[in-house]
């Protein structure tokens, strides 16, 4: 698709170049202008062909070497950079122009004065229109071609941010959740209606948090234990008996800044592929500690265990994406692991720098 | 309404609040049916329906143990005979490719949050097949034929093929060719590995080794069993269903369940 237009655009501005050059040239020498746009098709012709060629002979030359190194391709086929023109440009300027010249007489039946001839006034005129032409074309098809790769390069970074923002979406507004915790508030309504409007707030504060989550850059440690808090009050609600809950975050803690829905991907994980799947259920224990100048974030589960099922579609996301997370914000200081708790279960622990 | 035996139900969900919802809006509904058991996981779920044998189940799809269609699946295979199979009713929050199979079949299904209207639609339907099942048989056929069509419908990720088996005993890893297994059975939280010559015992849920096996080579012939087909010898029908498998290199016969029974046909 963009060859393709890349393509036609070349050939459209070719045709408007040889074109007014000819015409240049037909004002100039005051002579019919069917020979002169012989000419310059001919030369604007080769000069583009052997521009073309070199460049595609040095990008499957580039590809040879990548892969004989075990790099990966490059993506835009063929160096649209200047280390790919200069020694196109060069060749082009220096063959094309006689070459050109040749189909030209070939064509016309003319005949002109060979290029070495630099005395005549006509051969100068020439030379200078082809060298000075080549190189503006190319430069300006070379200029054309790297602002069309920059604006696909940026629409495809932006792509594959909104995707992974409505991934991110997607896997916390889970329908399966979403239907369940709304089946519960239905029932809730005719039993216990204090207690549904308790389980609605939850609910409120747990899709608010979750889609305002992409806007803000950190919020408190605290802020974070509140959502987890609204997500297993609603599963508290759902499990019933079968799921215990142990939150600790020590006061001193509650302030310190950390990147919002930290930690809920791996409470759901935990709820989700740990908790919900076992008979009995069982307990599930987030904790926040300081080590020196280091914060530790633990989410400890007694469920099924990482040996369990396999994962669940779309599971998985989860982790990745807190690691991701992590690896933005604090580059190689954070650290995510994955254990079998002792006694059974799965222990994630976060480790982040305080300073 | 003209059934005179009183109906019995099973119920099968984990939330506790869906269920008591469930059960409080069936009894608005239908005072006359009686709930004989509510379980919140699937192993219950299929032990009860078994000792008691209920008319109707209504089966949440995803419970802890197994979910809802296994379940089905395991009653399909271990039902007595000459006892009506039970009607199915399942209960999902979402469950696309479920729903999907579900729309072209007879078996009722309820999507939470339930509402009252849809309730009592499901309701009269469970009534108006309970008042015509003159044929217990034929309610048998139908949902095997549904579940067959149910299970056909999990889209199986695509996961690569599995070329060798690794069974490991104590630091021993002996590799077996899967095209030697004579045929795979889940024992437990184990799966029993049978070559010709050998037996081997690894951990992996059949349910995960499906997927990786070539279906046109390997046929499940029942919940718990997976038989390459070019080693199997001859099938043979007893009145109940059931197929007895005799094996090419092994002297074991095994059984094909009524849900796999099609399998075996005279070309």
């Amino acid at each position: 698709m963009r060859t393709r237009r890349r393509f036609s655009r070349t050939v459209a501005f070719m045709i408007v170049l040889c074109v007014a050059i000819a015409a240049l040239l037909t004002a100039w020498e005051g002579e019919g202008i069917r020979p002169h746009l012989a000419y310059s098709f001919s030369i604007g012709i080769c000069c583009w062909s052997l521009t073309e060629g070199m460049r595609l002979v040095a990008a499957g030359a580039t590809d040879g070497w990548r892969r004989w190194r075990g790099q990966p391709l490059s993506p835009a086929g063929f160096d649209s950079g200047w280390r790919g023109i200069v020694p196109a440009l060069l060749v082009a300027v220096v063959l094309g122009p006689p070459l050109g010249m040749t189909v030209g007489d070939r064509l016309t039946g003319l005949r002109s004065p060979s290029l070495l001839h630099l005395e005549a006034a006509q051969t100068r005129v020439t030379v200078a229109m082809t060298v000075v032409a080549s190189i503006a074309s190319v430069f300006v098809l070379s200029t054309m071609e790297r602002l069309s790769s920059a604006r696909a390069q940026a629409e495809g970074a932006q792509r594959q941010a909104a995707e992974s923002q409505l991934r991110l979406l997607q896997s916390q507004l889970e329908p399966h959740m979403l239907f369940n915790t709304l089946a519960n508030l239905r029932v809730l309504i005719g039993l216990d209606p204090p207690r549904a409007q308790a389980m609605l707030d939850h609910l409120i504060a747990y899709l608010r948090s979750t889609l305002a989550a992409s806007r803000a850059a950190s919020h408190p440690l605290a802020a974070e234990f509140e959502r987890i808090a609204d997500y297993l009050a609603l599963m508290g609600v759902r499990m019933g008996p079968r799921l215990v809950v142990a939150l600790t975050l020590p006061d001193e803690l509650k302030a310190l800044p950390v990147p919002p829905l930290l930690l809920q991907p791996l409470v759901e994980n935990s709820i989700q592929h740990g908790l919900e799947p076992k008979v009995d259920g069982g307990c599930i224990e987030v904790s926040a500690s300081r080590h020196a100048d280091r914060l530790l974030l633990t989410v400890r589960d007694s469920g099924i265990g990482l040996g369990g099922t396999g994962p669940r579609p779309g599971g998985g996301f989860g982790l990745a994406q807190v690691r991701e997370r992590l690896a933005t914000v604090y580059g190689a200081r954070a650290t995510l692991s994955v254990a079998p708790a002792e006694g059974g279960g799965t222990l994630v622990s976060i480790e982040l720098p305080l300073a | 309404m003209t059934t005179m035996a009183p109906v019995r139900a099973l119920i099968a969900e984990d939330e506790p609040l869906l269920a008591a919802g469930l059960r409080a809006d069936l009894a608005a509904l239908w005072p006359e049916l009686e709930v004989v058991a509510q379980v919140g996981d699937g192993d219950s779920a299929l032990a009860q329906a078994l000792a008691l044998r209920p008319e109707v189940c209504l089966l949440d799809i995803r419970m802890p143990g197994l979910s809802g269609l296994e379940v089905a699946q395991s009653l399909a295979e271990d039902w007595p005979d000459g006892v009506p199979f039970p009607l199915l009713v399942f209960v999902t929050a979402y469950d696309q490719y479920a729903l999907q199979a579900f729309d072209a079949q007879a078996v009722d299904y309820l999507v939470k949050p339930v509402d009252r209207p849809r309730l009592a639609a499901c309701v009269e339907r469970l009534q108006r097949r309970l008042a015509d099942r003159a044929n217990p048989a034929q309610t048998l056929q139908a949902t095997l034929g549904q579940l067959r069509s149910l299970l056909g419908a999990n889209p199986a990720p695509a996961v690569p093929r599995l070329e060798v088996i690794q069974a490991q005993t104590g630091n021993l890893v002996q590799l077996v060719p899967v095209d030697e297994v004579v045929y795979f059975e889940a024992a437990d939280k184990y799966l029993r590995v049978l070559t010709a010559e050998r037996e081997h015992l690894i951990r992996m849920p059949l349910k995960e080794l499906l997927p990786q096996l070539d279906p046109q080579r390997f046929w499940q012939v029942h919940r718990g069993t997976v038989v390459q087909a070019r080693c199997i010898a001859s099938a043979r029908r007893d009145e109940s269903g059931k197929v007895f498998l005799t094996l090419r290199n092994r002297p074991e016969t095994l059984v094909a369940s009524r849900l796999y029974a099609h399998l075996f046909k005279g070309m």
